[in-house]
């Protein structure tokens, strides 16, 4: 027996989610008193794993794993637990990770939990607290098979030092050759992204049309945020459709979510329920979102998001 | 080219969330069922392909009679046969199963399913039913040409999308984008006449057992009333001293 988590990296570096996900499973180790393994798939510095509690790491190093494809890590990653004998399986909720899982699931003849918001509640039986109807209510769910797979919304448990070996080992999956190619990847690499980003600054219909994005641009990159619309403005075609946030869209999990001239349609809200902090402006008060959010400012985006950009500039030259 | 749409039944979007029976049932009390928003784009392109490359189009849903009205309205937005195996939809992996079942048996070239339903948002179920019939899977799909047995798909990425080459048999999991939100079709008159002749096959479901089991539900703790502050000062203040997030 043993807890398995598969840390994800981009370029060869881990991702933030995977120090999330290594900190939960260690958790769930020691409650079930054994070790956890970490799985990197050409990943460069696997000792940082063991800042959060990995006991060992299985690296894995293989060119034809350079681009990701669901079925050769779905492989490796199912090979990995059948090694350590696993019962626990961690993973994230990125777009990798959930395109995945499960394939992993069937691999592994296990019982699937994704958007997890906790540590499992008991773990004989096995019972975990998950998001359902679009972050609308939570269901307690029990996994009845033997090996148990977990998906770590992104934020639900956050990070948790707790030193351990991080001994590593070269893995070698056998791979088949995969019916599957990757022609092109289109990523801005110089924008945070929507999954990656602690705060998200996003944008609706009060903005009157595409040409004022600017200002949320700008607001955007003093505070090293990813920027997202509303569902109209992407059906307008203002924005493209991967900034979408909402039921159709794209969830939000963010520390710092800021709207501005969003109404707050009950679809929004539910894409947005998971991040910390709900910032709105907008110039009608009775605009649903104010019930939603944290703090509120009730005014015109083109007077006070500027002002805002000229304070937070100051703000963040000063606490550099 | 046969193709096979998975249609999830859930409460529309503008649904309030409700639990009775000690919190363990969803109230569906005054809920207004749909087709779910994800397998509504994959239905709207298979339509498509229907019309342009002579495809045929089944619908197929896992669940009790209550979900029919939704299956007859995928057949009046054009689709030509519908197939309900009769068993509750439990997890993911036993909607999978049933699913796979019909698609192994039926021969259909092209599976297509939702990125995920708006109820569980399991986001597991196309998944599965590739990975148990030995079909190559796409998800976050938001693109799809298909010439011969060769596919052209692209996938929404985390930050962008990615173009990618294989063939069929495939399943995808669909969303937004694999037509437009204008593109999307309201059933009309003739349609919906049609629809009530159409076939609608209920199928006995294949016996198993779920491998996960939701117990209770509960809903969000409410939350506190908003602040509201008149400059952008005290905001910045707020957010960096009280919340911490700044």
């Amino acid at each position: 027996m043993s807890v398995l988590v598969y840390t994800e990296s981009e370029n060869g570096s881990f991702k933030k989610t995977a120090f999330e996900v290594v900190s939960y499973a260690k958790a769930i180790a020691t409650e079930l008193g054994t070790t956890l393994t970490a799985v990197s798939i050409n990943a460069d510095n696997t000792s940082e794993l063991g800042v959060y509690g990995a006991d060992k790491v299985l690296e894995i190093t293989n060119d034809s794993l350079a681009n990701f494809d669901a079925q050769g890590y779905a492989d490796a990653i199912s090979q990995a637990a059948a090694s350590q004998d696993a019962t626990v399986v961690v993973l994230s909720q990125t777009a990798n990770a959930k395109f995945m899982a499960p394939l992993v699931a069937v691999n592994l003849e296990a019982g699937y939990v994704s958007n997890v918001v906790a540590l499992p509640q008991s773990t004989s039986p096995f019972k975990i607290k998950h998001s359902v109807y679009t972050n609308k209510a939570f269901s307690l769910t029990q996994i009845n098979t033997p090996v148990k797979i977990i998906g770590l919304g992104k934020n639900a448990y956050g990070l948790h030092e707790n030193a351990a070996d991080a001994l590593s080992e070269p893995f070698s999956p056998t791979l088949q050759q995969s019916n599957t190619k990757v022609i092109s990847v289109d990523k801005a690499t110089d924008k945070v992204t929507i999954a990656d980003a602690e705060v998200v600054v996003s944008a609706g219909r009060g903005l009157k049309g595409p040409e004022n994005w600017g200002m949320i641009e700008e607001m955007a990159t003093i505070l090293g945020a990813a920027t997202a619309c509303s569902k109209p403005v992407s059906d307008m075609g203002w924005r493209s459709h991967g900034e979408h946030v909402g039921q159709t869209g794209k969830p939000v999990a963010a520390s710092l979510y800021i709207a501005i001239g969003i109404s707050g349609a009950i679809q929004h809200l539910a894409g947005i329920n998971s991040s910390k902090v709900k910032v709105v402006i907008n110039t009608d008060p009775e605009a649903p979102f104010f019930k939603a959010a944290d703090y509120g400012i009730i005014g015109d985006a083109f007077e006070i998001v500027p002002q805002l950009n000229e304070k937070l500039k100051a703000f963040k030259a000063q606490n550099a | 080219m046969k193709i096979l749409v998975c249609i999830s039944h859930v409460p529309d979007t503008t649904s309030k969330i409700n639990f009775t029976d000690n919190d363990t049932k969803f109230d569906i009390n005054g809920v207004n069922f749909v087709i779910n928003p994800n397998d509504e784009f994959g239905l709207t392109r298979a339509m498509w392909f229907k019309e342009k490359q002579g495809a045929s189009v089944h619908v197929i849903n896992v669940g009790g009679p209550q979900t029919e009205p939704t299956l007859r309205k995928a057949l009046a937005i054009g689709a030509d046969e519908a197939i309900r195996i009769d068993t509750p939809a439990t997890d993911g992996y036993s909607v999978a199963l049933q699913l796979a079942h019909v698609a192994k048996e039926g021969g259909y070239d092209l599976i297509i399913g939702g990125r995920e339903s708006i109820d569980y948002n399991g986001g597991m179920v196309p998944g599965m039913v590739a990975k148990i019939i030995g079909a190559n899977f796409i998800n976050t799909c938001i693109s799809l040409e298909v010439e011969d047995t060769k596919v052209t798909a692209i996938r929404e990425i985390d930050g962008g999308k990615e173009t990618l080459q294989t063939t069929l048999p495939l399943v995808i999991g669909g969303q937004k984008g694999l037509v437009e939100e204008s593109d999307l079709r309201i059933p009309n008159m003739r349609g919906i006449m049609q629809a009530r002749s159409k076939p609608l096959h209920v199928k006995p479901a294949m016996e198993q057992s779920p491998r996960s089991e939701a117990t209770t539900y509960e809903k969000p703790a409410p939350r506190g009333a908003v602040k509201l502050v008149d400059t952008v000062d005290q905001l910045i203040d707020l957010l960096h001293n009280e919340a911490k997030v700044l």
